[in-house]
């Protein structure tokens, strides 16, 4: 056992459904390697630090196409780092999420090609399209990088959400999976951002909260995945369909949330969730 | 059926000069450069696709189909020759096919004219446009000679014709672009990118040419074989070094220290990815690639 080289990751990442080739790619770039030694220490601060508990595990098809839709928090990107290994540790069925990266990672040396051998491709349409096809998990934040910078007095309030995902997953047939990530907002809360900073980075924000370091807090978090949802239509609908659509995720997501924060007994909880919790989803 | 292949001198032409020829095709060709050891049953005619004698050829040969795969790269060529090859060249013969009636036109192109750019989606379709001459100037000549064949689609509708859109291939004869890039022991890749690269075998590249021809194929195609692979693998697997070398360097050590020479503008796409989509190719033809990316790596790596 080791940081870089997980038994359960290890054994997890080898059951995945995705083809890979002589080398270990697969069609996308996708390296087996870099998902153990990336997801290893992520298993880590899954289990030890941010102590998450995944719930609604067996809402997640064990195989072919699905879009997980969880809300934004954090500012970190921890809130998709947890996911994901939520998924990857799922020994039932563990799933690969591919993200979507921001344009200015994907030009970044370095963070492009270790993006894109975790599997996490350009933020382009064309991308989300292909990996579905492929039946492929795709994670999507459907509020974009301003839900993920949300202070603090706003925590758990959903942002505008983007109506892609939708005509996406319209397009290709897949189901929505709805997903609440509790924890994110007290693991580092968001005081306020340094305009000037993130203009000069050329980066979305940079976020101060109080623990002045951009590491989160030990918070212990939670995700939850709802039923998938199964919408008609092939994209082509007109905006007043889709809204009607991505309100009816909205709206999940927010039973989700609020299940979450209820089933916590407060706030800021360093100790994992009591596992007799686990009856409380939807 | 009687194919003419312009510029057979190629290595990928020659191939496919004798894999038709096999086939009991008969086989003319033309080329500026010689072909001193021609098969029998392959007619060679050694002219220059925008003279005189070309056309010649046409008028008195007749040939039913053209693979054309008369183009130059900046490897070897000066711009302004490069569009009067590539442009000027193509252009005189597709108004031969008009003029005495062939019936079919193959159009060797390559993937690159997609262009490599960090926002454009891997797995290319035949619908976007090619791109590559905006950001890469030696390769605007190539693009426009693929657009200017796949506009004989509606100017001469009674024409066949096929664009095809070739990934790179290795193999034996040690030619095409990615060979090149890899001639060299140390090989320059640009530090902190690792691009996937489309590649096939040289001899599943000529076969999908000799079918695009048997199958009387209509439209524009992307060809290409296995799965992509990224750079630091094709150097890995053809027993190549990766050397990294930071962007602001990378023009600057071209040529040099034991590296190939490349233009500048090439440095996108030793960066960024240029992957195509071959769905509709495999479709139309049936094409199934012979050889897997790790064959066709080692197999370059050992002969």
């Amino acid at each position: 056992m080791s940081l870089l080289n997980d038994p359960q990751v290890r054994r997890n990442v080898e059951r995945l459904p995705i083809e890979f080739d002589d080398y270990g790619y697969d069609r996308f770039g996708l390296s087996r390697k870099a998902l153990i030694r990336a997801y290893s220490p992520m298993a880590y601060i899954y289990r030890h630090y941010l102590k998450v508990t995944a719930f609604g595990l067996e809402n997640v098809p064990a195989t072919g196409r699905g879009l997980i839709i969880p809300n934004h928090s954090g500012g970190l990107g921890a809130d998709a780092a947890m996911i994901l290994t939520s998924l990857i540790l799922n020994d039932e069925a563990p799933r690969l999420g591919q993200g979507m990266a921001e344009y200015f990672l994907t030009r970044s040396p370095f963070a492009r090609p270790a993006l894109s051998k975790l599997g996490h491709l350009t933020g382009l349409p064309e991308h989300g399209e292909q990996l579905l096809n492929d039946e492929r998990l795709v994670l999507v934040f459907p509020e974009g990088a301003r839900g993920a910078g949300k202070l603090y007095k706003d925590r758990y309030k959903l942002v505008r959400f983007g109506t892609g995902f939708m005509r996406l997953a319209l397009k290709t047939g897949t189901p929505v999976i709805p997903c609440a990530f509790i924890g994110g907002e007290e693991s580092f809360p968001q005081m306020f951002h340094i305009k000037w900073l993130a203009k000069l980075l050329n980066g979305p924000f940079v976020p101060v909260a109080p623990q002045l370091v951009l590491f989160p807090l030990p918070v212990a978090c939670q995700v939850y995945y709802g039923p998938p949802m199964h919408f008609e239509g092939d994209g082509s609908e007109p905006d007043h369909v889709i809204r009607q659509y991505v309100d009816e995720v909205r709206h999940a997501m927010e039973r989700l949330i609020s299940t979450g924060l209820d089933a916590r007994p407060r706030a800021f909880m360093f100790e994992r969730m009591p596992d007799s919790d686990q009856e409380q989803r939807r | 059926m009687k194919i003419l292949i312009t510029g057979i001198s190629g290595t990928l032409a020659r191939g496919v000069a004798y894999r038709l020829a096999r086939r009991g095709y008969e086989v003319v060709g033309i080329d500026r450069r010689p072909w001193p050891d021609v098969p029998e049953g392959v007619e060679m005619h050694q002219a220059d696709i925008r003279k005189r004698p070309a056309e010649d050829v046409f008028r008195i040969s007749r040939p039913d189909a053209l693979i054309h795969m008369a183009t130059v790269t900046h490897f070897t060529t000066t711009t302004e020759e490069r569009y009067r090859i590539n442009l000027g060249g193509t252009r005189k013969l597709f108004e031969y096919c008009h003029e005495y009636g062939v019936k079919q036109a193959v159009f060797v192109g390559r993937h690159t004219v997609y262009g490599a750019t960090p926002d454009s989606p891997l797995y290319h379709t035949e619908d976007e446009p090619p791109l590559a001459g905006a950001a890469f100037k030696e390769l605007a000549d190539l693009v426009a000679a693929d657009l200017y064949a796949g506009s004989a689609l509606w100017r001469w509708p009674e024409l066949n014709t096929a664009v095809l859109r070739l990934c790179y291939f290795l193999g034996p004869s040690r030619g095409g672009t990615l060979a090149g890039f890899l001639s060299k022991s140390r090989v320059p890749t640009v530090l902190g990118f690792d691009p996937l690269y489309q590649l096939m075998h040289e001899w599943d590249a000529e076969e999908a040419i000799t079918l695009a021809v048997e199958k009387q194929l209509r439209g524009v195609f992307n060809v290409a074989g296995p799965s992509p692979v990224p750079l630091s693998v094709v150097c890995s697997a053809t027993g190549k070094r990766a050397v990294p070398i930071p962007e602001p360097l990378y023009s600057s050590v071209l040529g040099r220290f034991g590296f190939p020479y490349l233009p500048e503008d090439a440095v996108a796409h030793v960066k960024y990815p240029i992957v195509i989509d071959n769905t509709a190719f495999v479709e139309a033809t049936g094409f199934v690639p012979r050889y897997s990316a790790k064959q066709t790596m080692e197999g370059f790596r050992w002969n």
